[in-house]
Formats: structure tokens, C-alpha cells, sequence
């Protein structure tokens, strides 16, 4: 036991039986039907069942309208909290990543109620602003974290070889931020296309997105189409984290406090 | 930057604000009155924290379990994913290059699954093994989805660290164990701290990953319990002053690690 690099390995043999083994298991069940016999049906059945595909193409939509959505609010209040000219105080900071210590369900219905109360009909508005609404601050805390440890004198330099503040951030601060973007994009796009509850809260259930399918299928039993389902969507994330570079979570996972 | 910039970015930052608490002052502000609705306000009352407090309602006992599983569950979780993930670090440490990365590979699935995925793919372990699922099975789902944070936010502590303080204590007739308390453990404490905040945290605010791993023994967290009681149409009104003092306690715990923090930032 003196060697410490044996000290990993009940962790490793944790992320094998809870994190490999289970993945293997959405594989084993989506290709299997009812009896346990291997089946390429139920992939099948996603492909040519139009309710499923629509939904599916809808929850795209609306977390591609929903990441961008929140990029647009968050990159610049997150800029803004950055900036120790703008803001001083770690505070303000803090106050807005406290809401996500709320439990979420109960924030979405009080969302939804002050919706009613206003007289704005459920749908896919509201539905977008309450999304927009949940994932903001997991927007803004990888973005602020970016531009917090940011070297500053990066944008100093390109300031006093004669670049304009506009120039400055479009050839310096924002290529530099992009890391922060990522993480932010990684945390807010998957999460909106399986959210469940949420959806059906914000929209009184008149819009289902493609977690809803996913919950209802396993729910009611129908184990192979659900994990079939799960199976389209590792594979999206897959090839969103292939695409955005290997999955670098590390700015997000920085202690929120 | 000029001024108006300035207050232009503070009014911004304000009204974003605004609305991101709207709902929680909403939820508050009719904690104060009688009425079974959210939006239903039927004059000033302080009944509602009576009846939390008393246990004087509906579905009193189901409510009070349900905080009581949700912080076990947050304590249970927390603690475990803490040991196993800082054991996991120092070890990972001191893998070879490969190795090494083969576990920060592993490591980062659990952060980049989204929560259903987690649940889904737990429950069809659960399944395919006949394990009955309840607070193992919920306890065990959490661990899973912790121990990442807690291995990310002591891994920079360990680089910070000097390498051959562990074998200084062997040499100088410590036991591994006595030099895990007494030297590793104290210099990779604030790790482990924001690790176990984190990980309780996100353990609390669990609600799909929960529900998946959860079974049939009428298991409810806070989270499982709002969801059953919005579907099945009317949300146990006493939720309302509970959710209140619950954002009034971590408002203020919040304030006070940061103005403790700002405090020792400034004797440096």
C-alpha cells in the first residue's frame, strides 16, 4: 500500500461497475427486444416513428435556441462581473449564482405561475425563457471564471499598439474567452435537449421534449425503446465533445463558491 | 471605460438580476398568506410556517421525510464521493502518463452524461442485476455523479504540493495512514472542502438522476416530491415558506464564507 498510485484504483473499479458498466447497459438493452434477443427494432422504430423524430428535432432546436439565448444574456453580464472596473464586489457574483442552489423544480412552477398571472399563454415561448431562465448562471460562471484568470495584459498590449476597445475584444478577449464558452455550451446544450420536468412544467405539458420520451418509455416499462433513445442521445454528446475538443469540464468544476 | 458604459453595464447587470430572482421573491412574498395557490394572495398570514412548523398539515409526514431524505441522501453522498474522490486524486498523482489519463477520460463522463442519461443508465444496471432500488441504489447514483467534482477540486491543491513531503513523513517512521491524516489531508483540506460543498449541493438539487434510481418503495426527495405533487395538480402549499427559509439560510450562509473570504484576501 505504499505505493500511492494504487490509491486510484477503488475509484477506478467505482467508475467501471457505476459509470462504464451502466453506459454498456443502454447499449446491451437498445439492441435487444422484450425477450432478450438482439434486435436492431427499436433503432429502427426511432427512425421511422415521425412523433419521435419530430420531438427529437424540436429539442435540438430549442437548446440550440436556448444555448444561444443564454451566451447572448450571459457572456456580457459575465464580462461586466469580470471587469474589476464595472464590479468590485465577489458578491455580486455570488448572488448570481445563488439561485441555483433553489431547487429548480419549484423555481420552474413559480415561473410558470407568474407566466399565468401575467396572462402569457404556456408554450414554446415561455418555455425558452424558463430554460433560458434555469441554465443562465451555468452560462455565466464558466465564461466569468475564463475571463477572471485571464492574463490581462494580453488586452493592455493590443491597447497600447494602437487596437480601438472594439478591436481589442474581438481579436483578443473573446478568442481568449472561448474556453469558458465551451464549458458554458457543454453545461446548458445537452442538459436542455433531456430535461423532463421542466418542459412539461413550462408548457403544461403541450410540448414534450425528447427526455419527456425517454422518462415516459422507461417509466412505462418499455426499457428498450427508452435505452434506444438514450443510446441517440450519447451519441450526440459524444459528438459534441469530440467536436468541442475533449471535454474540458475542468472550468466549470472550479468550486462555485 | 467611459461613464455612461459603466452604468449602462450596471443597469444590466440589475435587471438580469431581477429577473433571475423574480420567481424566488414570488414564492416568498406568497409564503405570507393562506391561500392554496402560488398566485393567490387572500390577505397577510403567518400561517403557513405555523403549520411547517407544527406538522399541522396535509401531508405533513410525506413533506418532513422528504427533507429528511434529501439531506441524508446530500450528507451520505457528499461524505463518500469527499474520501473516495481525494483517494482517487492523490492516486491519480502519481499514475503514469497514460494511466493517468485514462482515469481523467473515465473521470469526466459522469460531468459531460446529462442527468437522465446518469439515471437511465443506473437504473438499467439496477435492472439487469435485480438489485432492489431505494437509498442504496439513490445514495450509490449520487456518489457517481459527485466524486468528479471532489477529484477536480483537489487535483490542483496536490500540484501545489511539495512531492516528497508524503515520503518525508515515511522516513521519519510514519505509518501511510498517519501520513495521509497528518500531512496530505491538512494541505489538500480547502480542496476537499469546496469539493464536499459542491458535491452536497448538487446532491440537494438532484432531481432526475434521483427519480431513476429511486424504485418503488416510495422514496421521496424534496425534488421527487414537488414533481409528484405538481403532477398530480395542487402543490402542498406549505412548500412555499420551506423553500423561503431554505434560500434565506444559504443567502446567508453564502454571504458569510464570502465576506469571511474578502477578509482574509485583504490581510494577505
Amino acid at each position: 500500500m505504499n505505493k500511492r498510485s494504487t490509491w486510484a484504483l477503488p475509484y477506478f473499479i467505482f467508475l467501471l461497475l457505476f459509470v462504464v458498466l451502466p453506459l454498456i447497459m443502454v447499449v446491451v438493452y437498445a439492441f435487444q427486444d422484450n425477450s432478450g434477443h438482439f434486435t436492431l427494432s427499436n433503432i429502427a422504430k426511432f427512425f421511422s416513428d415521425g412523433d419521435s423524430l419530430g420531438t427529437f428535432a424540436l429539442s435540438i432546436e430549442v437548446a440550440v435556441e436556448n444555448t444561444l439565448l443564454c451566451i447572448l444574456l450571459g457572456y456580457p453580464a459575465a464580462y461586466i462581473l469580470a471587469d474589476k472596473n464595472l464590479n468590485r464586489s465577489a458578491v455580486t457574483v455570488v448572488l448570481f449564482i445563488l439561485p441555483m442552489w433553489i431547487n429548480a423544480l419549484m423555481r420552474t412552477l413559480a415561473t410558470a405561475e407568474l407566466f399565468n398571472m401575467a396572462g402569457i399563454q404556456l408554450g414554446k415561448g415561455t418555455l425558452l425563457f424558463g430554460m433560458c431562465y434555469d441554465f443562465l448562471p451555468f452560462m455565466i460562471y464558466p465564461i466569468y471564471n475564463q475571463l477572471n484568470k485571464m492574463d490581462k495584459s494580453y488586452a493592455e498590449a493590443a491597447q497600447d499598439l494602437g487596437a480601438t476597445p472594439a478591436e481589442v475584444f474581438r481579436k483578443v478577449t473573446l478568442p481568449l474567452s472561448m474556453p469558458g464558452v465551451w464549458s458554458g455550451v457543454m453545461m446548458v446544450f445537452m442538459p436542455t435537449v433531456s430535461t423532463f420536468a421542466i418542459s412539461e412544467f413550462l408548457t403544461n405539458n403541450k410540448i414534450k421534449l425528447f427526455g419527456t420520451i425517454i422518462q415516459e418509455n422507461i417509466n412505462n416499462s418499455m426499457w428498450n425503446y427508452g435505452a434506444a433513445l438514450s443510446l441517440i442521445m450519447l451519441i450526440i454528446i459524444a459528438i459534441t465533445t469530440v467536436l468541442q475538443g475533449g471535454g474540458n469540464t475542468e472550468d466549470a468544476a472550479g468550486g462555485a463558491i | 471605460m467611459m461613464k455612461g458604459g459603466r452604468i449602462f453595464a450596471k443597469i444590466y447587470l440589475w435587471v438580469l438580476m431581477a429577473v433571475l430572482y423574480a420567481p424566488i421573491v414570488f414564492i416568498a412574498v406568497f409564503s405570507f398568506t393562506e391561500a392554496k395557490s402560488l398566485g393567490n394572495w387572500t390577505g397577510f398570514s403567518l400561517r403557513l410556517y405555523q403549520n411547517l412548523f407544527t406538522g399541522s398539515m396535509q401531508n405533513s409526514a410525506g413533506l418532513l421525510s422528504a427533507v429528511k431524505n434529501t439531506v441524508l441522501i446530500a450528507l451520505a453522498a457528499a461524505t463518500a464521493a469527499t474520501i473516495l474522490g481525494t483517494l482517487a486524486a492523490i492516486g491519480i498523482s502519481k499514475l503514469k502518463p497514460r494511466n493517468r489519463a485514462v482515469m481523467s477520460f473515465l473521470n469526466n463522463i459522469p460531468m459531460i452524461n446529462p442527468d437522465i442519461i446518469t439515471g437511465v443508465s443506473l437504473f438499467l444496471l439496477f435492472v439487469f442485476l435485480h438489485i432492489s432500488q431505494g437509498y442504496t441504489t439513490v445514495i450509490l447514483a449520487h456518489i457517481t455523479f459527485c466524486t468528479p467534482y471532489v477529484v477536480l477540486n483537489v487535483m490542483p491543491k496536490l500540484s501545489q504540493l511539495n512531492p516528497n513531503i508524503y515520503e518525508a513523513a515515511l522516513d521519519l517512521g510514519a505509518t501511510p495512514m498517519q501520513a495521509l491524516r497528518k500531512v496530505l489531508v491538512p494541505a489538500l483540506r480547502p480542496g476537499m472542502i469546496s469539493g464536499f460543498i459542491l458535491s452536497f449541493t448538487m446532491s440537494l438539487d438532484d432531481f432526475a438522476v434521483t427519480f431513476f434510481t429511486r424504485g418503488t418503495i416510495g422514496l421521496d426527495t424534496l425534488s421527487t416530491f414537488i414533481y409528484t405533487d405538481a403532477r398530480k395538480g395542487g402543490l402542498t402549499p406549505e412548500l412555499k415558506p420551506l423553500m423561503t427559509i431554505i434560500f434565506l439560510i444559504i443567502l446567508v450562509v453564502l454571504l458569510l464564507i464570502n465576506i469571511r473570504n474578502s477578509k482574509n484576501d485583504n490581510k494577505r
